[in-house]
């Protein structure tokens, strides 16, 4: 940690030894916060930023970068972290606020000198536009500086009431983004200053220079909102469903937005394949999704269970004039890498994983049924697999298509092909298609087919004289006795009846109705 | 000739035919038979009009020598076998048979079809609508021996699937097919019979849930021939639609109940589309309002009948109908009209034969009038229910539509008796009329009398007849075939048997609950040789006499219920076991007092071609289980119902006394 600290300390301008010094302080209540009022950021980061984002805003991005195997350090950390969490030292906030005030003078003196300036001619526009970053990175860090000395109170005063006061909460929350900025404008989603702001030496105008500058500063804005470089997947902000992202996976492509109408953000390969986005503040442990983190941390204690605590955070409500944020593939010489002549870049994060995995990394998952396929993200292996082997819709000429609308247009296409049924599953259905009647049903219906070998044979044996083939079969001594054995007062002039071959003929069958109804 | 001479004279008396064909047929066996002599097809000719006054006839005829079997087998046309298990035999003993109609038995075993392969080169039309029990197996054996084949009816196979619809496939030449009720089949049975079978005119894919759009678009693609269209039911939506629409030969497309036709899919029609389609039916469509409709109107000018029951409000879709006035027939059953709906209709629709208002709201005196006066061509009018018409509209209906051949008027009961009597002295060509639960009395029957051609009338809940006025029906209606008279509590025997003596051509009789019939009905009819109806439901006089009696006379009986018949026993049902072997539909017996398990039995077991029987639940043990089992292997249905037994009964009046209260509630 220490370490660390000041291996980022060595690069900065600005800092003083005073900053420093406080970030160690505000840190491990900045964390405390951060658990507390549950938010996707990395809490840690912005603290470590806070002083660097200022000077370093021009110079090559490359060198801002944290080190990376930093970022992978993170679980542990926090792990070594939380016995601090509820320290709380009153010289720490004294210094923390004499560092504020010392900001606030200096932002207040550049926002002077600019004030001057403008009265003038609006000479060195780059100049002005370093100033206006200037300005606002100050005052971001003075807002981050603010909260973290606040939210230092909150863990030690361990008071539930306080604690789980939705104001708090609330005001934890929603100054939560300001130092997520911090974060990302720093430490190197490298925010491309290129194409972040337009070329402004060219033009003269000032107005436009100025629009120019404050639609820079909306799309810094929206970095602020925008998920998390590492969020990944899960990260609020983005109205992303998985399936929405996996068919605009090559996202950007149809889009054609103008260059530099965009902000470009690259991760690092080691962001982007992190198994876990989100970690617990507390254990560490960590998580794909938010979600999961927010239903973890209720473990953590009852402060994490209240309805605020556990509440989706909600979207900033400024986004709607958000400007456009894409992401570019840290793979140099990839189309999708911001370097390539025809760059085109990636709508999402989750595009960027996606396209990641598939286009520069090892395809790990094989399909089990074929063992050919193979995939490097395994939704696509899921995917491959619904449709490998089974579901072949062919044809009868042997064209087989994965698909059965293709299967038809191939059918309306040419003539005489038809639709063929898979062999197996002719057996199958003939077996189902057949009616579902009982076993027995059927031996009964076959048994009756035999219990008449006379009908075939009998030429005389037509339609209409069914009567007589009717008692004969059903009488029968084959059939009768077993169905009848059971009725022993059955009326036994049921034979008399099959004795005459044409018992339509009235007389027989009428004397037989009689007897029977005088019996 | 002199027998064919003789014959024609029998057809013109068919009272004396039976004793004149014993005369000519009888003697033949030993002489040289003088049907040797005619050319086959003067007997045919002869035969064919035998069988339409009396299709038994045939049998005695096949009876009286070699010669007449043989040439009875050489005429038959059609075979109805009782018993699926009789087939090979039968189409043996008739080579010529095309048409092959299996209704009769209720079980069609996979075995029973091959079998039948062997002879059956000839049959052209196969009607197993009301079979089960056979498989894509049993269809394969029918399609394979069947080269003919151009009808093919397979409704109501429920189990059947794919691989009997590609066995289907196989019969190239068949021109009509009914798949209703395949519910297993999908998109690939489908397209197996749309690729196989391109002479199809006639298609139903009722209730077909499996089918969707890609289905549908390949049969519009494949089957360009198709004239009628039936796809009730099914999934179709805006995506197959329009194929649908432009088959270039699609004259009548059924759409009962598709809920994915909506405003959109017929929106998306062009403009004329069809040129020859002439019936639509869209009724049960919930999704379609008047935008659809008119959408309708302008790509389908040659419309000539629309039914849009149970759609959608009526009026706001009045304005489209002006772009039809080919319009022949219009139903709106079961429609809400607003204020001038229905004079717009009689404006612009002008050349309308038929019209059906039934169950519909907002039908006035003043509108259907108005509406009726501008209708003069009008054949058909059916206005059940419009409980708010009073003598008004009846009399504006009589005396402009006087060519009317079918009126329907249940349940308008606002109508006075004076009013009825005008249908008969107006409307003397009437064919079909419906009175039920009206004021009608015997002076209105008088009246009905002119109308000589009537062939069914539906008089039940009329309270105020009495065997008088059904004398007039039973004198000058010669061509009854249906008449309903439920619940008429007036009616005694003396006026059934002038129905029964003057109406031979009875098919169908209803007199259920009319409580003062006795056998002496049921003899009477028992001369009306082609009754397969008798419902006789709650009339407690009757007794197994009169059921004897009917079961002797009436062979071709095939629906009967006898349920509240306390008087029948044992004897009534043996004679039907004996005799009635068409009867398919025993509904009775639920509530029979003298029938013991025996009886029941021994006609269970005879009437081998029912298909649906209601027991009540105390005969479940009596019965032994075999004897179910048994007539169950035969495809019967077996329905136990569990009521109390109850055996008083309201007299009618007081009935409909009852039911109008809960109406009224």
């Amino acid at each position: 940690m220490e370490g660390r600290m000041t291996s980022l300390e060595a690069t900065m301008k600005a800092s003083s030894t005073m900053a420093s010094s406080m970030v160690r302080n505000a840190d491990p209540d900045q964390q405390t916060l951060r658990s507390n009022s549950v938010e996707q950021f990395y809490f840690p980061r912005p603290g470590q930023s806070l002083p660097g984002i200022p000077p370093f805003f021009g110079p090559p991005s490359s060198s801002l970068y944290l080190p990376n195997d930093n970022e992978a350090k993170f679980g542990n950390q926090f792990e070594s972290n939380p016995s601090q969490n509820t320290d709380w030292d009153p010289q720490a906030i004294v210094s923390n606020l004499t560092f504020l005030e010392q900001k606030i003078k200096q932002v207040k003196d550049i926002v002077q000198s600019m004030n001057n300036r403008e009265n003038q001619v609006a000479g060195g526009s780059s100049e002005l536009a370093a100033k206006q970053q200037l300005i606002t990175a100050d005052l971001t860090s003075i807002i981050i500086q603010l909260i973290s000395t606040a939210g230092s109170l909150l863990p030690s005063m361990k008071n539930p009431l306080l604690s789980s006061n939705p104001a708090v909460r609330q005001l934890g929350n929603t100054l939560g983004s300001p130092m997520g900025f911090g974060m990302n404008a720093n430490q190197r989603p490298s925010v491309d200053s290129k194409t972040d702001i337009p070329d402004t030496g060219k033009t003269s105008d000032y107005d436009e220079l100025m629009n120019n500058l404050n639609t820079a500063q909306d799309e810094r804005d929206e970095l602020i909102k925008c998920p998390n470089p590492c969020g990944g997947e899960g990260s609020e902000p983005t109205p992303m469903e998985d399936h929405d992202v996996k068919e605009s996976d090559d996202g950007g492509e149809g889009e054609n937005l103008p260059p530099g109408s965009y902000v470009v953000l690259q991760l690092e390969k080691e962001e982007i394949l992190a198994p876990h986005t989100h970690f617990c503040l507390i254990c560490g442990k960590g998580f794909k999704r938010d979600a999961n983190l927010r239903m973890h941390m209720r473990g953590h204690g009852d402060e994490y269970k209240t309805p605020a605590a556990l509440a989706k955070p909600t979207k900033d409500s400024g986004a709607d004039h958000a400007p456009v944020t894409r992401y570019s593939c840290p793979f140099v010489g990839c189309k999708r890498n911001k370097e390539h002549k025809k760059f085109q870049p990636l709508k999402t994060i989750l595009c960027v994983k996606n396209h990641y995995k598939r286009s520069h990394c090892d395809k790990s998952y094989t399909c089990s049924r074929c063992n050919t396929k193979k995939f490097s993200v395994i939704a696509d292996l899921k995917t491959h697999e619904k449709h490998c082997g089974r579901d072949k819709w062919l044809c009868s000429c042997g064209t087989t298509f994965s698909r059965k609308d293709k299967l038809f247009g191939h059918v309306a296409l040419f003539q005489g092909h038809t639709p063929a049924l898979p062999m197996e599953d002719v057996k199958v259905s003939e077996a189902s298609e057949q009616p579902h009647d009982s076993e027995p049903m059927n031996e009964m219906a076959r048994s009756m087919v035999y219990s008449f070998p006379s009908s075939s044979s009998d030429g005389i044996s037509n339609l209409d004289m069914k009567m007589a083939d009717d008692v004969r079969g059903y009488f029968s001594p084959l059939s009768f006795d077993p169905c009848f054995g059971a009725l022993d007062d059955f009326t036994r002039p049921g034979f008399d009846i099959s004795e005459n071959p044409f018992s339509f003929l009235p007389s027989g069958s009428c004397s037989y109705g009689q007897q029977n109804g005088d019996s | 000739m002199a027998a064919a001479a003789s014959h024609q004279q029998q057809h013109r008396h068919p009272k004396r035919r039976r004793l004149a064909l014993a005369l000519t047929t009888s003697p033949t066996p030993d002489a040289a038979p003088p049907l040797d002599a005619l050319a086959d097809e003067l007997l045919f000719l002869v035969l064919d009009r035998v069988a339409v006054t009396d299709p038994r006839a045939l049998k005695s005829f096949a009876l009286a020598s070699r010669a007449c079997h043989a040439a009875e087998s050489r005429h038959r046309r059609a075979v109805r076998p009782l018993r699926a298990d009789l087939l090979p035999a039968a189409l043996a003993r008739y080579p010529c048979a095309t048409r092959l109609d299996l209704s009769l038995c209720a079980r069609v075993p996979d075995a029973a079809l091959s079998s039948s392969s062997c002879s059956a080169s000839a049959i052209r039309a196969v009607d197993l609508s009301r079979s089960r029990g056979f498989g894509a197996a049993g269809v394969a054996a029918l399609t394979s021996s069947c080269p003919e084949l151009a009808d093919l009816d397979l409704s109501n196979g429920v189990d059947l699937g794919d691989a009997a619809a590609a066995e289907v496939a196989r019969a190239k030449g068949l021109r009509r097919l009914s798949l209703a009720r395949w519910k297993p089949l999908t998109d690939m049975g489908l397209g197996c019979v749309a690729v196989g079978c391109a002479e199809l005119r006639q298609l139903s894919l009722k209730w077909c849930l499996g089918v969707t759009d890609l289905g549908i678009q390949l049969l519009a693609l494949k089957c360009r021939k198709l004239t009628s269209l039936d796809l009730s039911y099914t999934m179709i939506t805006k995506d197959s639609f329009p194929a649908i629409m432009k088959l270039p030969n699609l004259q009548e497309l059924t759409l009962v109940g598709c809920i994915g036709i909506d405003d959109d899919a017929l929106c998306s029609l062009e403009k004329e589309c069809s040129k020859s389609l002439q019936v639509l039916d869209l009724s049960q469509c919930q999704n379609i309002t008047d935008v659809g409709v008119s959408s309708i109107m302008k790509s389908v000018p040659n419309l000539l009948e629309l039914d849009l029951s149970f759609c959608c409000p009526v009026t706001p879709m009045v304005r489209s109908f002006q772009k039809i006035p080919k319009l022949r027939t219009l139903k709106l059953e079961g429609c809400k009209f607003m204020a001038d709906g229905l004079k717009a209709i009689g404006t612009s629709c002008v050349s309308l034969r038929e019209l059906s208002l039934s169950k519909c709201c907002g039908v006035t005196d003043t509108e259907l009038s108005f509406t009726m006066s501008r209708l003069k061509n009008l054949l058909k009018l059916d206005i059940t229910c419009c409980r708010n018409i009073t003598d008004v509209s009846l009399e504006a209906i009589t005396s402009s539509c006087t060519s009317l051949i079918s009126l329907r008027m249940e349940s308008c009961s606002r109508v006075s008796s004076n009013a009825l009597q005008l249908i008969g002295k107006h409307c003397s060509h009437l064919e079909e009329l419906d009175l039920t639960d009206s004021d009608l009395d015997d002076e209105g029957l008088k009246a009905l009398a002119r109308c000589s051609k009537l062939s069914s009338l539906k008089i039940g809940i009329c309270l105020k007849i009495s065997d008088e006025g059904l004398t007039h029906i039973g004198r000058s209606c010669p061509k009854l075939r249906d008449i309903d008279l439920y619940r008429c509590g007036g009616l005694s025997d003396d006026g059934i048997i002038q129905i029964a003596q003057g109406c031979p051509m009875l098919e169908s009789i209803n007199l259920s609950y009319c409580t003062e019939i006795t056998d002496r009905s049921l003899i009477s009819l028992s001369k009306c040789t082609k009754l397969n109806t008798l419902e006789i439901r709650g009339c407690p006089m009757i007794t197994s006499t009169g059921l004897s009696e009917i079961a002797m006379g009436c062979r071709l009986l095939s629906k009967l219920d006898i349920k509240k018949c306390f008087e029948i026993n044992d004897v009534g049902m043996l004679y039907l076991s004996q005799f009635s072997h068409s009867l398919r539909q025993n509904m009775t017996i639920v509530h029979l007092a003298g029938i013991t398990p025996n009886g029941l039995t021994a006609t269970l077991m005879l009437c081998g071609c029912l298909t649906k029987v209601k027991l009540h639940e105390a005969f479940k043990s009596m019965v032994p289980p075999h004897m179910i089992k048994n007539v169950e292997a035969r495809g019967c249905v077996f329905q136990w119902i569990d009521k109390p037994f109850k055996v008083e009964m309201e007299p009618c009046d007081v009935w409909k006394q009852q039911s109008q209260n809960v109406l009224v509630r």
